[in-house]
């Protein structure tokens, strides 16, 4: 009969309203700011620049090499490349950026820029309450509110930061090992090289005395 | 002094509804006029007559021609009228309105004093209806079902057309 | 004067406390000079039908907003104030406050004044509620068709928010406000129509005395009787349909016409908006109280002590809760369903209970007339229904502009 729908919809959502006063079950609501959920360990937001060591401005592992700020799809990176080099992680002297800002009003968090940086230097944050009452300045970020301590990137995403640290590791030993070789080729190299030097000064004092 | 009010408000809407260019701006204002009328009716002590104006003419009427008016066009404005039609048109208006004002003038209603206002309550008023009038009424009934069969008739055989 | 108020005051007997409003009236009307009593006194009777219901207003949004949650398994609104009690306020300072934007196309004029024809209109009705015994504004001989008729008018106004907007969206949602409106408008009054037909009256205020009394525990409401019963339902479904309610809310439909005719509107014109609707709402339920559900009288012959309008009050909360129900209930017709149902169910329904109506008001009283009015109020109802429900079926679509 017409309305027998009606009738058993109209319970069953008098059983949801008293049921929610009854068992605090059915109420899935996470009152917020008071409770929150854990974060899953994959989350992401925005970008952060991660930095090795106490001072940011020489640990910075980034080297102003703008494949990031191209390959940016809403083109929110803005990086200014220095003029002089100082030396990276790895000991080798690097380029490093003069001006490294993210607008994250126009970020749209796709880890694009994670992506593709050759010196896991750029990764991805998990801080979500941004809000700011500043709508330009507040949202361009700069060099010095992006850097962020490893220790940082250990907090928030400890399986990624620790496989890329042992991947940095990695070929800082390799680098060391390929100096070391290259230290000792040096110390062994001089005799057979010096040799061929020598004997034409010899030669020349003889001649020409 | 309502009076007064009250037919300024009719004649003003009834103005601008023949001369504002906008259709539906033309509707809003017939509908002034039509409120304006329905208060002047209050006015006179015809509850009923009044109260009916509104929900016929406001409520139903009006809203006819807006439909209309909106599923036949698309902007709801229209060209200017040639000069030879709207000197027909005044034509006509004066030659109606000096008939009417004519008969009125001349007519014996005026000649005697008037009656003492009869109290035309609601009761009154639907038993008339009902049984003095009652033949009328179901005359008027069968021709109103009438004109909504042929309309629905219409309307549906368009439908019937399709394959 | 003042020392009768006084007096009947001080004695606090039921009486008074039923009439205060009336003796608080008289006594600051007594203080005016003498060529301003009248207007004052009708002046006051505004103020209190505006702040009265404009608070009932208030009380609804939050009890809608916390119904509806719970409904849904959610908290509510629960952060300004004690549970979320002051949200209303919030809203209000809120809406007060915003910016008010209107269309660079609009038709400015018709734009502001279609918000204000809304919330006029859903006020004058107020004027032919009896809200207890002695309060109303104006006893009007034909005060139904008052109601009717001013409720009307809201029709023009959605017509003019819609179209002024100059917004495809609000122009669709006017059209279906009023095709809905004009559709649902028939079996609503023919509904009410057994009712006058009972009492042989427009007058509101008659209609809730010849409700008055009772046989030994049953109130003569009209409700009480098979077609009053039928009538009262039949009135609340195209009350929904008129007050433009779930599940017949086609016209803001926010999930096809984003929010309807009041879709240009911001700040507080969109809180008149917000306030017109709701203000029909409880003005209809207002009218089923008055012409079904005994008005302001009392449920049972031994309550009769408590205030009048206590009683209606609590009806119309009543009514309101059950709007709300309703609301997180069930999902939004389509309006092929919308006008099946107001063409084919209830419109033969209506016409049918008048027919019921006068074989209840001819037949002698008795079991047996009981008898054939539920026959005559089940046995349609059933056969109608089972109507609508094989309905279900859905043929293909023909386009016939768009091949
Ligand atoms: S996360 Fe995506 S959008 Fe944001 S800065 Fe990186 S590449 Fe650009
Ligand atoms: S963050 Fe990475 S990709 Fe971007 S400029 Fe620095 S080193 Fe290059």
């Amino acid at each position: 009969m017409l309305g027998e729908g009606i009738a058993k919809g109209l319970i069953e959502t008098a059983r949801n309203f008293l049921g929610s006063y009854v068992n605090k079950d059915r109420l899935t609501t996470v009152q917020y700011p008071e409770q929150r959920l854990p974060q899953a360990e994959a989350t992401r937001d925005f970008p952060f620049l991660v930095y090795d060591g106490e001072d940011w401005q020489a640990g910075l592992r980034c080297v102003g090499c703008q494949i990031c700020e191209k390959e940016c799809p809403p083109k929110c990176i803005f990086i200014e490349k220095s003029t002089d080099k100082k030396p990276d992680a790895v000991g080798k002297p690097q380029f490093y950026p003069a001006v490294f800002n993210i607008d994250i009003s126009v970020c749209m968090s796709c880890q694009i820029c994670v992506e593709v940086c050759p010196f896991d230097a750029i990764k991805m944050d998990t801080a979500f309450e941004l809000s700011t009452v500043d709508r330009f300045g507040g949202l361009l970020w700069d060099k010095a509110r992006l850097a962020k301590p490893n220790q940082h990137y250990h907090h928030v995403h400890p399986t990624e930061a620790a496989e890329v640290d042992g991947r940095l590791a990695e070929e800082r030993a390799k680098a060391d090992a390929k100096a070391k070789a290259a230290a000792e080729a040096k110390t062994s190299a001089p005799p057979p090289a010096a040799p061929p030097a020598a004997p034409p000064a010899n030669s020349g004092v003889s001649s020409t005395s | 002094m309502l009076f007064t009010i009250f037919a300024a408000l009719t004649i003003a809407g009834a103005v601008a509804a023949i001369s504002l260019r906008n259709l539906v701006h033309s509707v809003l204002s017939l509908i002034l006029a039509f409120a304006g009328l329905a208060a002047v009716y209050l006015l006179l002590g015809a509850q009923f007559i009044g109260f009916a104006q509104i929900l016929v003419y406001v409520g139903a009427v009006a809203i006819l021609i807006v439909f209309t008016i909106l599923l036949t066009r698309n902007d709801g404005t229209f060209g200017t009228s040639s000069q030879a039609s709207w000197n027909l048109g005044a034509l006509i208006v004066i030659a109606v309105f000096g008939t009417l004002a004519w008969t009125i003038h001349s007519s014996a209603a005026l000649q005697h004093a008037l009656p003492p206002q009869p109290e035309a309550t609601m009761q009154q008023i639907g038993t008339a209806l009902m049984v003095r009038f009652a033949l009328p009424l179901e005359v008027i009934g069968l021709l109103l079902t009438a004109a909504l069969i042929g309309a629905a008739t219409i309307a549906l055989h368009e439908k019937q057309e399709r394959p | 004067m003042t020392a009768l108020a006084y007096n009947s005051l001080h004695h606090a007997s039921p009486q008074a406390a039923d009439q205060i409003f009336l003796i608080v009236q008289h006594w600051i009307v007594s203080h005016a000079p003498a060529g301003l009593q009248s207007l004052l006194a009708i002046l006051l009777s505004v103020v209190a039908i505006v702040g009265g219901f404009g608070l009932l207003f208030a009380i609804t949004t939050i009890l809608e907003r916390k119904g509806l949650g719970r409904i849904q398994n959610r908290y509510g609104p629960n952060r300004v104030g004690f549970f979320g009690s002051l949200q209303p306020i919030a809203d209000a300072i809120k809406s007060l406050t915003k910016e008010d934007i209107v269309p660079q196309t609009a038709d400015k004029l018709v734009h502001l004044l279609a918000p204000i024809l809304l919330v006029l209109a859903a006020f004058s009705v107020y004027a032919v509620l009896p809200v207890g015994r002695n309060m109303v504004l104006v006893n009007l001989d034909a005060g139904v068709l008052f109601f009717f008729a001013i409720g009307s008018v809201t029709e023009v106004a959605v017509f003019m928010a819609g179209w002024s907007s100059r917004n495809k969206y609000s122009l669709l949602g006017a059209m279906r406000a009023i095709a809905q409106m004009i559709s649902y408008e028939v079996p609503l009054i023919l509904s009410s129509l057994t009712v006058i037909m009972a009492t042989g009256s427009l007058s509101t205020v008659t209609i809730v005395e010849k409700q008055a009394g009772f046989s030994r525990i049953l109130p003569h409401w009209f409700l009480f009787t098979p077609w009053g019963f039928a009538g009262f339902v039949l009135f609340m479904i195209a009350a929904t349909a008129e007050s433009n309610r779930s599940p017949f809310d086609l016209p803001e439909g926010e999930s096809e016409i984003i929010a309807g005719y009041y879709i240009e509107y911001s700040g507080f014109k969109f809180a008149l908006f917000f306030l017109g609707e709701y203000l029909g709402m409880f003005a209809i339920s207002g009218l089923a109280i008055t012409l079904f559900l005994g008005g302001w009288n009392a449920p049972l012959p031994f309550l009769t002590w408590v205030p009048s309008y206590l009683w209606f009050f609590a009806k119309l909360l009543t009514l309101i809760v059950a709007f709300i129900w309703v609301r997180g209930t069930l999902p939004r017709l389509r309006m092929d369903q919308l006008m099946n149902f107001a063409w084919k169910f209830m419109l033969p329904m209506a016409l049918l209970n008048l027919i019921t109506a006068a074989v209840w008001h001819f037949m002698p009283s008795g079991p047996v007339r009981w008898l054939v009015s539920i026959v005559l109020v089940v046995v349609p109802y059933t056969l109608l229904g089972r109507n609508q429900m094989h309905k279900s079926h859905l043929e293909k679509r023909v386009y016939r502009f768009a091949e």
